[in-house]
């Protein structure tokens, strides 16, 4: 077990920076994810703390020993890949041993640390046969496989789900988790999938442009995006965004979207907001803040259905304001239909005001 | 009524389809195999005309009123014998049988490292080396013997048979490191990356992983080498000339030919068993053979 820790690492290709100096610490036994759009610089990140990229710049370390110049077989990590990277040629068993064999482990400790992580990931009744006789989601298995029998201190994750279909990919998912939370070892996991991110993650760390975004818990980067982009990564459908105005009216700060909308800003976040008034900004509202009006509600703005998506126990509708689409979440016994129009209203609580210039979240 | 009706239509139309198909793909594979009936005839010929000529009676090959496809005067084996017996086609024999392995040895080592390093040791050059090895290839023979000549000559090794041991692999390697070359290329990068994790070095990895996986076109450059050290003709012709140096292909023809007096019985016998060999490697590797050259056309 081990944390990781990176400091101000760079990778440049030719000319192009991919990872442009970020700092992380990953604390023992966290299990952290990578998330980003591609090309973001996360599987490079990943594979440098792997050995199998060089660094260009800045240092890490595992377990507190700088790991720079260090080859990857004596980092003791284990990465489990994307297309599986199994050896066509050798059984599960064989699969799964070989590191131990390359390492020159005895027989016997061999075949008990194989046997107990085929019964942690259920497979012992697959150890003889080759990976061409086994489906994708065995596959994927015999690989998470490989890299436990080794019990090593860090576990590298590259979008191990990927090839798989939606439903066995949530039965990874969990089966991930579990061999986590059985283990305990230090992982970091590279997606595409925030939904991957979110489940799984201790933290999640949203990288774009070579760049981290944003650290946090997954409700963390859910309910206080620090900037633009993670607002409009992190959740799915993703958040609508209206360009703004604040503006104060008899001692209210209020948000103008185009002429037509004006919404009040609660109270509590008056001192925050006072100094943006007049200013340049994005109103951002997730779309299951949308909704229906209800007796005794407010109504947002009365708008016309674009189309809508009925996913059984919610309905998500989509319209359009101020030349912009926007999507709200409306239960289904509301029955909004293409062409209806419909009355709205928001959770005004949970609205993210984003300043133009700097795409931060006040 | 008028729904049956429907359905019936719709059921024939259904079923014209299924057996349109079903005498479209009939039609195709009766083309195929009178093409390929057509090819195995054609190719058959020369054994066979060799098999029936080495056993005739050399008064029925001198006989131009016989039927050259067909043994008339009854079955002899006195070529066989001659040729086993009273000739050195069994040191011929044994010569090639020593180049051929020893070719094949030196250019698989040779290949499989280079193509190993040009695949997959990424270093500033390495593509137009790649490149250079099969160009290398493109040049004939024809145009190499005679500087190849002075140099064996040089190194004082004419008229051995190990100097075809020196000098086939310039034929062979460049190929074989081609093929190889190929064939790793068609291996995932995360194969090795996971072997590294796993703790192997580069001669492991090559070992334990590539030369597994790439054994169809180890097969295949295998069976390249063999057949060149085989079967070539120019060089033993042009650098040997003692009879117990001699190689099979140029020492059943000078054996069997005198001035103008062709032996055909005995040339076809020696013919017939000098080409058993990679006929016989041949029959048993086919499928490796064929995958091994096809490899890039089918992954990715």
């Amino acid at each position: 077990m081990a944390d990781v820790s990176l400091t101000k690492l760079h990778k440049s290709f030719d000319r192009t920076e991919a990872v442009c100096g970020i700092d992380l610490e990953i604390a023992d036994n966290e299990f952290v994810v990578l998330v980003g759009p591609s090309g973001c610089g996360k599987s490079t990140t990943l594979r440098m703390i792997a050995g199998l990229e060089e660094i260009t710049k800045g240092d890490i370390r595992i377990g507190g020993e700088l790991v720079n110049d260090v080859p990857p077989k004596d980092r003791d990590i284990a990465m489990v890949f994307q297309n599986y990277a199994l050896y066509p040629h050798m059984t599960v068993f064989q699969n799964m041993s070989f590191g131990l064999r390359l390492r020159k482990y005895p027989k016997k400790e061999i075949q008990r640390r194989v046997e107990d992580a085929a019964e942690v990931l259920g497979i012992s009744e697959l150890l003889q046969r080759r990976p061409k006789q086994l489906s994708g989601g065995q596959r994927q298995r015999v690989a998470m496989g490989r890299a436990i029998v080794r019990n090593p201190r860090v576990f590298l994750f590259d979008e191990p789900l990927s090839n798989l279909d939606a439903k066995l990919r949530q039965q990874m998912r969990i089966e991930i988790k579990r061999v986590h939370q059985h283990l305990n070892t230090t992982t970091v996991y590279v997606t595409h999938d925030q939904v991957e991110a979110m489940t799984l993650a201790d933290r999640v760390v949203v990288m774009n442009n070579g760049l981290i975004e944003q650290v946090g818990t997954p409700g963390e980067l859910y309910h206080q995006p620090r900037t633009h982009f993670v607002a409009g990564f992190i959740g799915s459908p993703a958040m609508n965004f209206l360009d703004c105005k604040l503006e104060r009216n008899s001692g209210n700060l209020e948000v103008k979207l185009g002429d037509m909308l004006t919404l009040q800003v609660p109270a509590d976040r008056g001192s925050r907001y006072e100094p943006y008034v007049g200013r340049g900004l994005v109103f951002g509202i997730r779309p299951e803040h949308v909704h229906e009006k209800r007796a005794g509600e407010d109504a947002f703005a009365e708008v016309m259905v674009n189309f809508i998506e009925p996913l059984g126990m919610e309905t998500m509708v989509y319209f359009t304001i101020n030349g912009v689409e926007l999507c709200g979440r409306v239960s289904p016994e509301a029955d909004p239909r293409p062409g209806q129009t419909i009355s709205l209203t928001i959770d005004i609580g949970k609205m993210h005001l984003i300043e133009s210039e700097t795409n931060l979240v006040l | 009524m008028t729904n049956i009706v429907r359905n019936n239509g719709a059921l024939s139309a259904l079923l014209g389809s299924k057996t349109s198909l079903h005498t479209n793909r009939r039609w195709a594979l009766f083309a195929s195999y009178a093409c390929l009936i057509v090819f195995v005839i054609f190719f058959l010929c020369p054994p066979f005309y060799m098999l029936v000529t080495s056993l005739k009676t050399n008064a029925e090959i001198a006989n131009l009123a016989t039927n050259p496809w067909l043994i008339e005067q009854g079955i002899t084996t006195e070529h066989y014998t001659h040729l086993l017996t009273e000739t050195a086609f069994l040191t011929y024999f044994k010569n090639t049988v020593i180049v051929a392995t020893f070719v094949v040895a030196i250019t698989m080592v040779i290949s499989v490292l280079a193509a190993y390093a040009l695949s997959r040791l990424s270093f500033w050059g390495s593509g137009v080396i790649a490149t250079g090895v099969f160009l290398v290839y493109l040049v004939p023979d024809s145009l190499l013997f005679i500087p190849l000549f002075k140099i064996v000559g040089g190194l004082g090794l004419l008229n051995s048979y190990w100097v075809l041991v020196l000098v086939y692999p310039t034929l062979t390697v460049p190929f074989c490191t081609w093929i190889m070359i190929g064939y790793f290329a068609s291996i995932p990068k995360e194969l090795d990356e996971a072997a590294l994790i796993d703790g192997a070095n580069h001669m492991q990895m090559l070992l334990k992983v590539f030369i597994p996986v790439a054994l169809p076109g180890l097969i295949a450059a295998t069976i390249f080498a063999f057949t060149v050290s085989w079967a070539s003709f120019l060089y033993p012709l042009a650098f040997i000339y003692s009879d117990n140096q001699m190689v099979l292909t140029v020492g059943t023809v000078t054996t069997l030919i005198k001035g103008d007096v062709f032996h055909w019985g005995g040339l076809m016998a020696g013919a017939l068993l000098a080409a058993a060999p990679p006929v016989i490697l041949y029959a048993f590797l086919m499928d490796y053979y064929i995958s091994g050259l096809t490899s890039g056309a089918t992954k990715g």
